[in-house]
């Protein structure tokens, strides 16, 4: 099976701090990789590099066999047309109502008109349970409603990778496991590959073919959930005790 | 904000450990302010120029700027034309020049008061709007969002905006110099009764094209100095919601200054080349 992603050596600092000290993952197509790692460990720039938001120090991410770090604005944004990217907090358009936030990455489609892009919008906020509250602003609705429509614009393009950024942050252990559930059948839809950052175990252990986990810069281990269970680390068994027991 | 980054935090020379403020560190910070002002603006020269235009996000912008600015500015520019009437009344007295009145008002009014008036309080309303709505879209993700979307955020949040100030102001600049003559009259007759059309005929006998159109032309700078610090101020917001409050106020302080500034430069331009 060909690699969705790979990243060679990849170095990032901010300042002093490093936070990323030569990485390299390899994420084959159709995959859920979760990435866990304690806070401030670079999961999220992690992501942000692979769609080009950032630009690494040293190193190269190949997005389908596309280095991706060198690309100029143009190329960039034709390999983003296959990913979609699901923010922390959502990152919904305040100023839009919930549909056109779904329809906004549609307004490059110079063919579609604008009643087809509202309708594909319809559409994808129906797979994510939300198709009620097309005409509702992002501030009249929860947390977990805001990842939901996050998710169904992270779907806009039909995107081939998946990113989610703690997809289950702050939200309540039953909201956090809908959003599980979501992703799980949405990735059994589709068969995308996807790139899920977390702290949520459980979340984890449900949705993942593989996990690694980032510590000062590295990855510390890759393996299924239960060869991470089973490691004797202290690092990786103090997060898998403490983790499953929050 | 020039000087924003290292204030406190220098380790240029010993009096920085006695001071608070280091001197090299605000210069060095006061340069890189305008170094990155001129990175932002070529990059949303470049996403203007280049299709996809964004004329409904344009349009839209115009609508938010003229309309939410146009009763405020006709205000002030209303409360400027009863203060000049009063205050020029008795100097003009003084001097035995009162038939001069009607024009000492309008040409104070089109000439220099309506357009810094207009400036000023553009800068004031829209300005911290710019400054505050990008600076939240920044801290929330919500610009990053949009570039993943491969929609250009210099395009379609920044020169949308700023091309949308240059073009209203000098609409704006107009609706603020009608209020003003128009209350300017109302004091005028107040103290001494005389006709609307009278007023405007004694006012405008003195006044040429070359005394309206270079002074309200002119609000189109400041239409560019509010649209694109703002725009810069909001899109580089740091460190959550205190970064915000800060991009806002920022965004006033310096358009407001630099529009000052703009139109001191201006002023001897337009008395140089339209005598």
């Amino acid at each position: 099976m060909s690699d969705a992603i790979v990243v060679k050596n990849l170095h990032k600092t901010f300042g002093q701090q490093t936070v990323l000290n030569g990485i390299d993952i390899h994420i084959p197509q159709g995959e859920t990789f979760v990435l866990l790692g304690r806070s401030g460990t670079g999961k999220s720039v992690l992501l942000k590099l692979i769609v080009g938001l950032q630009k690494p120090d040293a190193g190269s991410i190949e997005v389908h066999n596309q280095e991706v770090t060198s690309l100029p604005v143009e190329e960039l944004n034709e390999v983003r047309r296959k990913i979609g990217f699901l923010f922390q907090e959502g990152a919904l358009y305040d100023s839009l109502s919930l549909g056109k936030n779904v329809a906004f990455p549609l307004r490059r489609q110079k063919d579609a008109s604008e009643k087809d892009r509202l309708d594909r919008a319809r559409d994808l906020l129906a797979q994510v349970g939300m198709e009620k509250d097309f005409d509702k602003l992002p501030s009249e609705i929860s947390g977990g409603m805001k990842k939901r429509v996050g998710l169904a614009r992270a779907l806009a393009l039909d995107p081939d990778i998946l990113l989610f950024d703690e997809p289950t942050a702050g939200l309540d252990p039953i909201t956090a496991q809908e959003i599980n559930d979501l992703i799980l059948k949405l990735h059994g839809e589709r068969r995308a590959t996807a790139v899920v950052v977390t702290h949520d175990l459980r979340g984890a252990q449900t949705i993942s073919n593989r996990i690694a986990m980032l510590h000062e810069g590295n990855i510390l281990i890759e393996g299924t959930y239960d060869e991470l269970k089973k490691s004797r680390d202290e690092t990786i068994a103090a997060f898998f005790r403490l983790g499953r027991s929050n | 904000m020039p000087g924003d980054a290292t204030i406190g935090t220098s380790t240029h020379s010993k009096a920085s450990k006695h001071f608070p403020i280091s001197v090299p560190g605000v210069i060095q910070s006061f340069f890189e302010w305008f170094g990155e002002l001129g990175q932002f603006s070529h990059r949303v020269v470049k996403a203007a120029v280049r299709p996809p235009y964004e004329i409904r996000e344009l349009i839209h912008q115009m609508d938010e700027i003229g309309s939410k600015s146009a009763f405020l500015v006709m205000l002030a520019g209303a409360a400027m034309g009863v203060v000049l009437s009063l205050e020029t009344r008795s100097s003009l007295i003084r001097f035995g020049a009162k038939s001069s009145l009607p024009a000492v008002i309008i040409i104070s009014i089109i000439t220099e008061s309506g357009p810094i008036i207009t400036g000023l309080v553009v800068s004031g309303r829209i300005g911290a709007g710019i400054g505050a709505s990008l600076g939240s879209m920044k801290v929330t993700d919500q610009i990053d969002a949009m570039e993943v979307s491969g929609v250009n955020p210099h395009g379609f949040l920044a020169a949308t905006r700023i091309l949308a100030c240059v073009l209203m102001l000098p609409l704006l600049t107009l609706a603020a110099d009608f209020s003003g003559v128009v209350t300017g009259w109302i004091a005028t007759t107040l103290a001494e009764p005389m006709s609307f059309t009278q007023f405007i005929n004694t006012g405008l006998k003195r006044i040429s094209f070359h005394d309206f159109l270079p002074p309200t032309a002119k609000t189109a700078v400041f239409g560019l100095i509010i649209g694109l610090v703002s725009t810069f101020q909001g899109m580089r917001v740091t460190g959550g919601t205190e970064g915000v409050g800060r991009a806002a106020t920022s965004s006033v302080v310096l358009s407001s200054l630099f529009i000052i500034l703009a139109d001191v430069v201006l002023v001897k331009f337009i008395l140089e080349f339209f005598p």
